[in-house]
């Protein structure tokens, strides 16, 4: 098989490159892209990526595979490759730090900005908030993000204004808190969001919904801020 | 929240509320044009010229004016903040929509009302 993978050090190179492999994969197997990684790794070391659980719950290797933004260890060769070729670069829209490492820090920050975290300020009771079966529900679709920013990078309006525009996987975890019955910043954070680039620069592209590998639904969620906003405002 | 912004009522709910609430008004004048059209095969000259006399059809049209103005602008602004990253470029494509869209609103106004 042969994979292409984006090359680039900014030590050595002047500019990325693509270079090209020829790997034999085991006969009767579907591998995940991550383990072609890890073969090719062995063969030459000064491939650089990044992974950890290997199972599709650290979020840390989301790469763009032919085209499609997701998890390496997840995704098998089969669905990732075209015409018998695997290409592999790094999540589009953030700077890259070598091969296909990128520099998370903006997704981040606006993951920061967000606040994501519980806020209430009343005296904690004894064993814990509760919450009833109902509002515990509303939570489900959101808690399961992994911060892979597989969705984030796929996203247009995230690409020309990560400044400014939150993107998908803030956003929705944005309103992972906004939903949540025990937090009391409600009316703080929607504020906060409500001017015309931290939500409103979603076009409803929908690709954040298809690249997430988590199956979730930021447009979903982002449309239910938008719903809290219009309730807030009228 | 991103403060600063030169959008039109540079909170992102009311842009989006306009850009909605105009983009009917323009979708309704469109439907009622075509239909009139299509409902007087033979129109004559007067018969268009009472229908803009009308104080209804004026209203309806400078409602239309209106709503042309700030849907572009909205969405030029957009494309604008999207699409031109110099500082310098993006505020003379912005004043020059926001210039071209007033004349065409002082100039519809004018026609409208056959000043
Ligand atoms: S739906 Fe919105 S957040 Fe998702 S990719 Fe499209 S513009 Fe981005
Ligand atoms: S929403 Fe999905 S794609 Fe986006 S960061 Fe979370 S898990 Fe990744
Ligand atoms: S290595 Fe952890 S998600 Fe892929």
């Amino acid at each position: 098989m042969l994979v292409s993978i984006y090359r680039y050090n900014p030590e050595k190179d002047d500019a990325p490159y693509m270079q090209d492999y020829q790997i034999e994969l085991p006969a009767g197997k579907d591998l995940m892209v991550l383990d072609v990684l890890n073969l090719l790794k062995a063969k030459d070391t000064t491939i650089s990526y990044r992974r950890s659980c290997r199972e599709g719950v650290c979020g840390s290797d989301g790469m763009n595979m032919s085209g499609k933004n997701g998890l390496a260890c997840i995704t098998p060769v089969s669905e990732a490759a075209k015409n018998g070729k695997l290409v592999l670069r790094p999540l589009p829209g953030l700077p890259v730090v070598r091969d296909l490492v990128i520099d998370m820090g903006q997704f981040y920050k606006q993951y920061e900005k967000i606040r994501p975290y519980l806020i209430n300020d009343a005296p904690a009771p004894a064993i814990e908030r509760l919450q009833t079966p109902e509002e515990r529900e509303k939570l489900d679709g959101l808690y399961e993000c992994i911060l892979c920013a597989c969705c984030s990078t796929a996203c247009p309006s995230f690409w020309w204004n990560p400044d400014k525009f939150i993107g998908p996987s803030g956003l929705l975890q944005a309103y992972r808190f906004l939903a949540d019955s025990r937090d009391t910043a409600t009316q703080d954070r929607l504020g906060e969001l409500d001017d015309p680039f931290s939500v409103f620069r979603c076009h409803g592209i929908m690709n954040c919904v298809s690249v997430c590998p988590k199956g979730l639904n930021p447009t979903k969620a982002i449309g239910n801020i938008r719903t809290m906003l219009l309730q807030r405002a009228t | 929240m991103v403060t600063q912004i030169t959008s039109f009522g540079r909170s992102g709910l009311y842009d989006w509320m306009m850009q909605r609430v105009s983009a009917i008004v323009l979708s309704l004048y469109t439907v009622f044009i075509i239909g009139y059209l299509l409902l007087n095969p033979d129109l004559t000259y007067d018969q268009w010229s009472t229908l803009f006399e009308a104080t209804w059809m004026r209203i309806f049209s400078l409602m239309v004016l209106l709503s042309i103005g700030m849907h572009s602008w909205i969405g030029l602004w957009s494309i604008s903040t999207d699409y031109l990253k110099a500082t310098g470029v993006r505020f003379f494509f912005q004043s020059l929509c926001g210039l071209v869209m007033f004349i065409y609103i002082v100039w519809g106004v004018q026609v409208l009302w056959g000043l």
